[in-house]
């Protein structure tokens, strides 16, 4: 009899712990369809990792840098961790997270995100932190952005999150339980549209222009970080017309830059340089780059990549090849794709 | 014990008060009634019956009640 | 801590846990420590006010007992040598003596929950009408309200009352009794215990007893399934009807109406299941506090299924003592004399009714809005006793007492009643809510209950399709527990069917729950306007 308990309780265990597993996996949101800036941050770990530069940052640096013209132009192996709306102490804990894969030779980090000193919205916290795998940095990651109606056990267990979707399950969730979709390209986010940038108003004048504290003091760990590890720390400013960047702004970041010895390139002042043209080059009025925009601007900072900061061209590789054909075939396609679905 | 059935039928003229030994339990005597019953006691007996003896034992039925009186009625 | 939090839930567990592997004579030491925790992480400084009414009060009924085991020996010891009238002198004598403890530790306990509660509402008061002479406002104080205050001070009173009485004896340990004050899972809402049906259960030593503990959780879920399902859910759209009066009058008064009559029930009766469920795993026996409430008949039906608990005690403490006391009796005496028998003997009853419906207004709170509800249900009461004699003379014309379709009507009128009169819980002052509830007679918008309008309030239709299944859950439940434990007749069946059944209603709490983001009622609001 006694035997026969056990067996029983056992089993309710299996079953009860099993179909929470499943329902978990079942609810959790896919990013396959509309939303797909939520699967960035987990495409990564599929990849082989053995990257020369890393980006990370926000969507200036997602929708503005094309790694597949980086390959194409100058041979440089690269990827985007980017998310929405990443912010600086998120950009921090994901290169510590990288850092236990691989020690590419350049980090390159868009600074806009030191406008944000404290824990933003709950949704793009959701975005940048979920994807990632359980590591001390991604406890400390999700510490620091949770703003006050988050808990830790919410991102332990997220089905306490996602519970309510069960009313709004669509076949996706059902066909991407246990499987992904790739939706973007070493991490960039491919937008062929156009949408000509307006006029863009000056930004209202702030209280204080000064980043805060917090921020300081994450860009600081990452400047460290990259200096122990022997990484050179590229800071740059993507060519978006929004958010507004204030003199005041690019002032402290010009002054950090020269403080620590780091390579700052602010590309609104190189527009020209670069030959964008925001009546073609956008798809949201001048918010992001959209493929051709991008294009450019990696043409432009792979130069810098390759002459300037001397990172080595791999075409040669057989292996990275072989890897970089099946991207390549699977960048087209998008294009074709998307030229016929916004040509509509 | 005649007054107080007297009492009581006056109260609740549908009720046996000579059998009925539920009265509170079954809820057939409520709050109310139950000063009412008091008051007349008060009245006709000249016997209080303060608060800390309202309990069921005591309003369960009429001959439980009448000892209470009589209890009283031999402390005073 | 919220019943409804992570931390709640895990201090269950922590509790739960230990409880069943220390030593039983230590148990309820335990739950000593778990209730000073539980309030201390409520607010630390409120552990000053609980721990002067404990120790006032265990001090005052010690002297109490020893005054009454003098009395007991005296009398034992010279039961052949006294006269009748000697002692009744000497029992009078050490009554008073009781009476001065009691009167002391009532004065004081009461008097701080009457500072600590209604000094500002007071001075509210007197400001408006020294305002109407032109004088100076008083400033209001701040003061802090103690977490259950209103609970376990009655709680305490009522223990102190009965060894007054005699009908508890003291408890001489001060633990044991800062236990009784301080039990966690009465704290929030009640019941209010009487000691001495708690005080076996609560010191006794518990074995693990695996059915009890299974009834438990089995009861604490379902009081989450109320709280997080359909209180929760039905708070969203309540809250947007009755904070914005203006916009949502007529029909949509009288929906917020109903809707807050079950918000207010899940809510209610589901908090004290989980009392109810945690003290049962813990293997103490806590009693009841509803009886099927929306099953009643008439008012006086309803305040017996309602709150039990709090109406029992008002009944005993304060209804009993008031309509029997000497100065009571004769005033009765008095007005028979004076206005006739029918007046004189109403008297009593009118007059000790109203002081308990104030009384009772005013304890759920401190303004005008709980004490014209409390009067409300004084008058509606007293209506239904003078229409008695009319009610017994249709019954007798019309045989209906016992037709289903009667007994129907008589449920509906009771809710519809006893909802109305709680419109005064959601508008902000007694003026508003009359102007609310009188226009749902005059403003004929009821086409808002039909053509969608209900779908702008911040729910959706799902939403009300899980509210509807909900409501027919609840029913089902209750029409099923009038003939005996819901729990037991589950218990009864194969194991994987009950399994499935507890099963299936932790997922409705989880998937269902009207909790975390996207739930924030205040959130809604914010957002719609």
């Amino acid at each position: 009899m006694k035997k026969k308990r056990w067996l029983t309780i056992v089993l309710t265990a299996i079953l009860i712990l099993g179909s929470l597993f499943l329902l978990q996996k079942l609810l959790m949101p896919k990013y396959v369809a509309d939303v797909v800036e939520g699967a960035f941050i987990a495409e990564y770990y599929q990849e082989e990792k053995n990257h020369d530069v890393v980006f990370i940052g926000d969507c200036e640096v997602y929708e503005n840098f094309s790694p597949i013209t980086l390959w194409q132009e100058y041979g440089i192996n690269s990827y985007i961790r980017g998310s929405a709306q990443q912010l600086i102490w998120q950009s921090y804990y994901l290169l510590e997270d990288t850092l236990r894969y691989e020690t590419p030779q350049v980090v390159v980090f868009n600074v806009l995100s030191m406008k944000y000193n404290e824990p933003q919205k709950e949704a793009y916290n959701r975005m940048s932190i979920e994807g990632m795998k359980w590591s001390m940095s991604k406890v400390k990651s999700i510490q620091a952005s949770m703003t006050s109606r988050e808990n830790f056990l919410d991102y332990v267990f997220p089905i306490l999150r996602y519970h309510s979707r069960w009313s709004q399950l669509t076949e996706d969730d059902l066909k991407y339980m246990f499987q992904t979709k790739q939706v973007s390209h070493n991490g960039y986010y491919m937008r062929v549209d156009v949408k000509a940038a307006g006029e863009i108003p000056e930004g209202k004048p702030l209280a204080d222009y000064q980043f805060g504290e917090n921020a300081y003091t994450y860009l600081d760990k990452m400047t460290a970080l990259c200096k122990e590890k022997g990484i050179q720390l590229i800071l740059i400013k993507a060519p978006s017309l929004y958010p507004y960047w204030y003199d005041e702004w690019e002032a402290q970041i010009e002054q950090y830059a020269e403080d620590n010895d780091l390579l700052y390139i602010n590309y609104l002042e190189l527009v020209d340089e670069v030959g964008i043209d925001f009546t073609q080059d956008t798809y949201d009025a001048g918010l992001h780059m959209n493929l051709s925009g991008a294009e450019k601007l990696s043409h432009s900072f792979g130069q810098i990549l390759s002459e300037e900061v001397q990172v080595p061209n791999r075409s040669g590789e057989a292996h990275l090849q072989e890897i970089w054909k099946e991207k390549i075939a699977a960048y087209e396609a998008e294009k074709q794709e998307q030229f016929t679905k916004y040509s509509k | 014990m005649e007054q107080l059935l007297e009492i009581l039928s006056d109260l609740h003229p549908e009720v046996d008060f000579e059998t009925e030994d539920h009265l509170i339990d079954d809820k057939i005597l409520d709050s109310f009634d139950i000063i009412s019953i008091i008051s007349e006691i008060a009245e006709q007996y000249d016997v209080t019956i303060s608060a800390e003896h309202i309990i069921p034992e005591n309003f369960n039925s009429a001959e439980a009640l009448y000892d209470l009186i009589e209890r009283l009625e031999d402390e005073e | 801590m919220l019943f409804t939090s992570y931390s709640f839930m895990g201090f269950l567990l922590v509790l739960f846990c230990l409880y069943y592997i220390i030593p039983a004579k230590h148990q309820w030491k335990l739950l000593l420590l778990a209730s000073y925790i539980f309030y201390f992480l409520a607010k630390p400084i409120y552990l000053i006010y609980i721990l002067v009414t404990t120790v006032s009060t265990w001090f005052a009924g010690i002297q109490i007992d020893k005054v009454q085991n003098t009395q007991k020996a005296y009398l034992a010891e010279h039961k052949a040598d006294l006269d009748k009238e000697t002692k009744k002198q000497y029992k009078a004598s050490m009554k008073k003596k009781t009476w001065h403890w009691l009167l002391a530790c009532l004065l004081f306990n009461l008097g701080i929950l009457a500072v600590v509660k209604y000094t500002n509402f007071t001075i509210s008061n007197i400001n408006s009408l020294v305002q109407l002479f032109g004088g100076k406002p008083l400033s209001f104080i701040n003061i802090i309200v103690p977490l259950g205050i209103s609970f376990y001070t009655f709680q305490a009173m009522g223990y102190i009352i009965d060894v007054y009485r005699g009908t508890s004896k003291a408890q001489t340990n001060p633990f044991r009794f800062a236990l009784f004050v301080s039990f966690f899972p009465q704290l929030v809402q009640g019941p209010i215990s009487r000691y001495g049906d708690l005080h076996e259960s609560l010191f006794a030593e518990h074995s693990f007893d695996g059915k009890n503990v299974a009834f438990g959780l089995q009861r604490i879920l379902w009081g989450y399934f109320k709280k997080m399902v359909i209180a929760d859910r039905m708070l969203i759209g309540v809250n947007t009807l009755i904070q914005n009066p203006d916009r949502y009058s007529g029909a949509y008064a009288f929906a917020g109406m109903l809707f807050y009559a079950l918000e207010l029930y899940a809510d209610f009766t589901g908090g004290i299941d989980i009392t109810i469920g945690v003290a049962q795993v813990l293997g103490v026996k806590v009693t009841e506090n509803f009886n099927r409430p929306y099953f009643s008949k008439n008012i006086k039906e309803y305040w017996n299924r309602w709150h039990i608990t709090m109406g029992s005690w008002f009944t005993d403490y304060i209804f009993y003592p008031i309509s029997v006391c000497k100065p009571m009796l004769k005033l009765s005496k008095h007005s028979r004399s004076l206005l006739g028998e029918s007046i004189g003997k109403r008297v009593p009853i009118y007059l000790s009714s109203f002081i308990v419906w104030f009384t009772t207004g005013i304890w759920h709170g401190a303004s005008w809005n709980f004490i014209v509800w409390g009067l409300g249900n004084w008058v509606v009461i007293m209506v239904s006793q003078e229409l008695e004699p009319l009610y017994a003379k249709f019954h007798n014309r019309f045989a209906v007492k016992d037709k289903f379709g009667f007994r129907l009507f008589q449920v509906i009128r009771t809710i519809l009643l006893m909802s109305s009169l709680r419109m005064f819980d959601c508008y902000r002052d007694v003026p508003l809510t009359f102007r609310m509830f009188g226009s749902i007679f005059t403003k004929f918008n009821w086409n808002v209950l039909w053509d969608g309008s209900l779908l702008n309030i911040g729910l959706s239709a799902l939403d009300y399709g899980i509210l509807s299944a909900g409501v027919v859950l609840l029913t089902t439940v209750s029409l099923v527990q009038r003939t005996g434990s819901v729990r037991e007749k589950i218990h009864k069946k194969p194991y994987w069917l009950r399994a499935a059944v507890w099963y299936g209603l932790f997922l409705c709490v989880l998937l269902m729950g009207a909790y975390g983001i996207g739930y924030d009622a205040s959130q809604f609001i914010y957002n719609q306007f």
